[in-house]
């Protein structure tokens, strides 16, 4: 008999078991091939069989030595129940089983603290899941028709001026611009949120970049993609395309070398310019790239050498929001000639009205864009207690802010885009909507665009591997052989596909309502069933 | 629904042109209410035609204040009509104890044009909020040569009451804007009927603003007299006053603020910067869902426009002396049988219509 050796790890310990039916297995070695983990092996396993191999029923026990898959008891080649054994096996004999006994919260921290990539697995909880779009055109006036009716989904990204600062004057009933006002895009009201080249393959980030571009010049949906930190390829940069990206510039300046020189040679300016102060996932956490992904190529698009890419907490020398009006909204406008709106984006926080109300009141009216990310958002990596622990959810901050602008009548002039969790649940028109109604201009996503693209990551622990260079679809890989995992136009395809639909969903809403146009703040179409809900947003309570 | 109405003549009619214009249309309405503002008066206010005229219904109790007030204030009482009412039984009316019709002359001190304005309003609304919080009565407008007369029940019994049917020459008007309905979307209120008034301004709505909210948040902030909401048609004239007082913007482009033209359509005009700067500062004054306008301007001058789908009809009619618009054209063919209804217009959702103090009908496209 075997002693048992209470403190190694067993199979029993994992997030996930592989269940595997050895009388099923061909030991074609698929399985093996396709998981990046390193979670299965095969071993050769001695076992008690009987046989009849004779033409009359004639059953031998035998101790044979047989070829099986089995799964590997440790925490670094843990199963992550991406599923890629199963999705490959022909006859059905592999597939990985959740074990809600696992002790890996607590035995897999020997390494220091757990770093993961996804979303966060404990604060999963949806308030827009409570909240209806009660307020239906019955009668007093007409609902519209979703497919007749022509609809103006659009939303400003940009600093707007107050009717009375406007350079206006009056000439024979006309009015004129007398000088230019702040650059103001109006663009489509979701945007596709900062996915790094180095977090993302070039390949995902390519393909989000394509459909970007389809989504655009094919399907005319200004559909605005930012860049993330990281940088964004010359050519990509000195092409006709820039226009449909905001170019991000983080704490790391990760990139921005490259931007810089690129500039001169720019033909078109980009769509914007997002300073990014914090995430949603990882509040008060700078990026994290693992030096598992810094391959050539990232060095080379980054400055940066084969090393963990751990970008700070903040932007060094700003230390107030007044310094970094000055400084980095001033520099960034000026390197642009104040052609290209910038915007800041920040985690949520219960500081986030503070913040807004500073930037409304900022005397240069520099800031075009207040982006609001939400404990929902999703990371390439990030401690897990970062992720589980830290942050504030986006559906309430929102709405605050919404109110404190409307309280000093300054509501439009700095356009508030919420994410974190947008399309959560698969659909993100309608948590894009009750956003737009809760004040928002318009949404941010990210997550959902690679899930798309063929991410099985989700919020109950299933792979969330972003961060090991062994992403399993390769979208979070720079390993070349992973990567060409990914079918790159049909990723593509997928995405403007879902955006076609999300087009036609978010008229499904706004049709039912009677409004052409976004309905920014128009809480009174919203209804919740929760009654906290309600009281906290500001809407009425229905049961 | 609402049914909206105005009419605008060289010569001077009397509230019974307005009440003729409205009934026939009552199949649209629900003759719950009677409200019509008339401006540039003759008959008992001819003579004071650049004093303000309070328009105020009240309890005994409301007048007393309201006189305290006014004397307080260094106003100086001019001439009054209060209405001798026809009280015979079986009339359909919600009464108030006192109808009272007052001009005044400006405190001594008051002489700067812009000054008196604001004291008008100012004091007007010192006297809503008066009067509300007192639960004493309602004050409709207090401004030179326009009178305001409101009430809650059946148009023709209200008539009645008031001896508007009876062409006594007291009422006479070149410009009276009407509409026969009480705001039945909310509670029923005095302040809730249309036609609303604003420091010159007269504007009804027939439709229903489906920005409501997000007007309402919006304008609060921009103006002292934005206040009330009781009806989601009062943001059309705050929104009226907001531009051609406030921003001083020509006409045409108050259409440009509450209907927007769609972008694809913007980013084809020589105007698109300024187009586009509007529809983005201006964002939380657009009003989406059926309506149609019609207001009345300082000046005398009138205007209608739609939404911009066209969800609500108004027609304009006239002959060389009287021009009328009508939510239905059976009402003008109740007054204005004779004209060339050849020349009738019905504005389109991309227009708006203004007819000035010659009759002279201007068509402007956005």
């Amino acid at each position: 008999m075997e002693a048992v050796k209470v403190q190694d790890i067993a199979v029993n310990d994992l997030p996930w078991t592989i269940e595997y039916h050895a009388e099923r297995c061909t030991l074609c070695g698929s399985c093996l091939a396709s998981c990046t983990f390193g979670a299965i092996k095969p071993v050769v396993q001695r076992q008690s069989v009987t046989v009849s191999e004779g033409n009359q029923p004639k059953p031998v026990h035998r101790q044979i030595a047989r070829t099986i898959i089995k799964q590997v008891a440790d925490f670094a080649n843990a199963c992550r129940g991406c599923g890629m054994c199963e999705r490959v096996c022909p006859n059905n004999a592999i597939r990985p089983v959740r074990n809600p006994d696992n002790r890996r919260a607590l035995l897999s921290r020997d390494s220091g603290p757990i770093k993961r990539g996804g979303r966060t697995n404990l604060n999963a909880q949806r308030t827009l899941d409570k909240i209806i779009v009660g307020r239906i055109s019955q009668m007093t006036d007409p609902a519209l028709d979703a497919q007749r009716h022509t609809f103006d989904m659009r939303a400003p990204l940009g600093r707007v001026l107050a009717a009375k600062e406007l350079p206006f004057s009056m000439e024979g009933g006309r009015i004129t611009m007398t000088k230019k006002a702040p650059p103001v895009r109006w663009i489509y009201p979701l945007i596709f949120s900062d996915m790094s080249i180095g977090a993302l393959s070039t390949r995902a980030w390519e393909a989000v970049a394509m459909a970007t571009a389809y989504l655009n010049e094919r399907c005319h949906i200004p559909i605005v993609m930012s860049s993330g930190e990281g940088g964004m390829p010359v050519k990509l940069m000195e092409s006709e395309y820039l226009k449909y990206f905001m170019i991000q510039i983080a704490s790391g300046h990760f990139g921005w070398n490259r931007i810089v020189k690129a500039l001169p040679r720019m033909k078109v300016d980009p769509a914007a310019v997002l300073i990014k102060i914090g995430q949603g996932a990882k509040p008060g956490d700078g990026g994290l790239l693992q030096a598992e992904k810094v391959a050539p190529h990232v060095q080379a698009i980054r400055g940066v050498p084969k090393a963990t890419l751990s970008s700070p907490p903040n932007h060094q020398g700003l230390y107030s929001i007044e310094e970094s009006v000055q400084k980095m909204h001033l520099s960034m406008n000026a390197a642009f000639g104040f052609r290209v709106p910038v915007a800041i984006k920040c985690a949520a926080s219960s500081t986030s009205v503070s913040v807004y109300n500073n930037l409304l009141r900022d005397p240069y009216k520099i800031c075009g864009g207040f982006f609001i990310d939400g404990i929902q958002g999703g990371t390439g990596a990030a401690n897990e207690i970062s992720l589980d622990h830290t942050g504030h959810p986006v559906v309430s901050k929102i709405r605050d802010c919404y109110l404190a602008a409307v309280k000093t009548g300054l509501q439009g002039q700095i356009p508030l885009f919420g994410g974190g969790g947008i399309g959560l649940t698969g659909n993100a028109a309608a948590d894009a909507f009750k956003m737009i109604c809760l004040g928002a201009n318009g949404v941010f996503c990210g997550k959902i665009l690679i899930q798309l693209l063929g991410c099985v990551g989700n919020e109950h622990g299933r792979c969330n591997s972003c961060n090991t260079g062994k992403c399993p679809t390769g979208i979070c890989t720079q390993n070349p052989r992973l990567v060409k995992r990914l079918d790159v136009d049909k990723g593509a395809q997928k995405i403007v596909d879902y955006v076609l639909a999300f087009d036609a969903e978010l008229k499904k809403l706004m049709a039912p309502i009677g409004n052409s146009s976004l309905p920014v703040g128009r809480s009174d179409a919203l209804v919740s069933t929760d009654k906290a809900i309600a009281d906290k947003l500001g809407i009425q309570y229905v049961c | 629904m609402c049914r909206i109405g105005a009419v605008k003549s060289k010569n001077p009619v009397q509230p019974s042109t307005a009440l003729r214009l409205m009934l026939p249309q009552q199949e649209g309405h629900d003759n719950s209410g009677f409200a019509m503002v008339m401006q540039d008066l003759y008959g008992v206010f001819g003579l004071y035609k650049d004093k303000p005229l309070l328009s105020m219904a009240c309890t005994q109790q409301g007048g007393h204040l309201v006189e305290e007030y006014m004397d307080a204030h260094r106003f100086v009482k001019m001439s009054e009509w209060l209405p001798v009412p026809d009280k015979r039984k079986g009339l359909n009316i919600q009464t108030m104890p006192y109808y009272i019709f007052r001009t005044y002359d400006y405190p001594e001190n008051v002489t700067d044009p812009d000054e008196r304005e604001a004291l008008l309003v100012d004091t007007r609304l010192a006297l809503r909020k008066m009067l509300t919080e007192t639960g004493q009565g309602y004050v409709y407008s207090f401004w030179p040569d326009l009178l305001t007369l409101k009430e809650v029940g059946d148009p023709s019994d209200i008539a009645t009451y008031f001896h508007l049917w009876d062409d006594n020459g007291c009422l006479v008007a070149k410009n009276i804007i009407v509409q026969s309905r009480q705001n039945t979307n909310y509670e029923i209120i005095r302040y809730a009927a249309h036609p609303f008034f604003l420091q010159g301004y007269t504007l009804c709505a027939n439709g229903e603003n489906t920005f409501y909210t997000k007007n309402k948040e919006f304008q609060r902030s921009l103006f002292r007299g934005y206040i009330g909401f009781e009806s989601d048609s009062q943001t059309f004239l705050y929104t009226l006053h907001y531009v051609l007082h406030e921003l001083k913007w020509p006409i045409p482009y108050y259409k440009h603020v509450i209907t927007p033209l769609p972008f694809a359509e913007i980013e084809k005009r020589e105007d698109r910067d300024v187009l586009l700067s509007i529809r983005q500062s201006l964002a939380h004054l657009e009003i989406n869902g059926p309506n149609t306008i019609i207001a009345g301007l300082p000046d005398g001058r009138m205007m209608t426009c739609c939404d911009s789908k066209k969800l609500r009809p108004v027609v304009v009619g006239g002959d060389e002396n009287t021009i009328a618009i009508s939510s239905e054209v059976c009402g003008i063919n109740e007054i204005l049988p004779d004209r060339d209804t050849s020349k009738d217009i019905y504005p389109d959702e991309r227009e708006i219509v203004v007819i000035d103090n010659d009759l002279e009908v201007q068509r402007w496209k956005q």
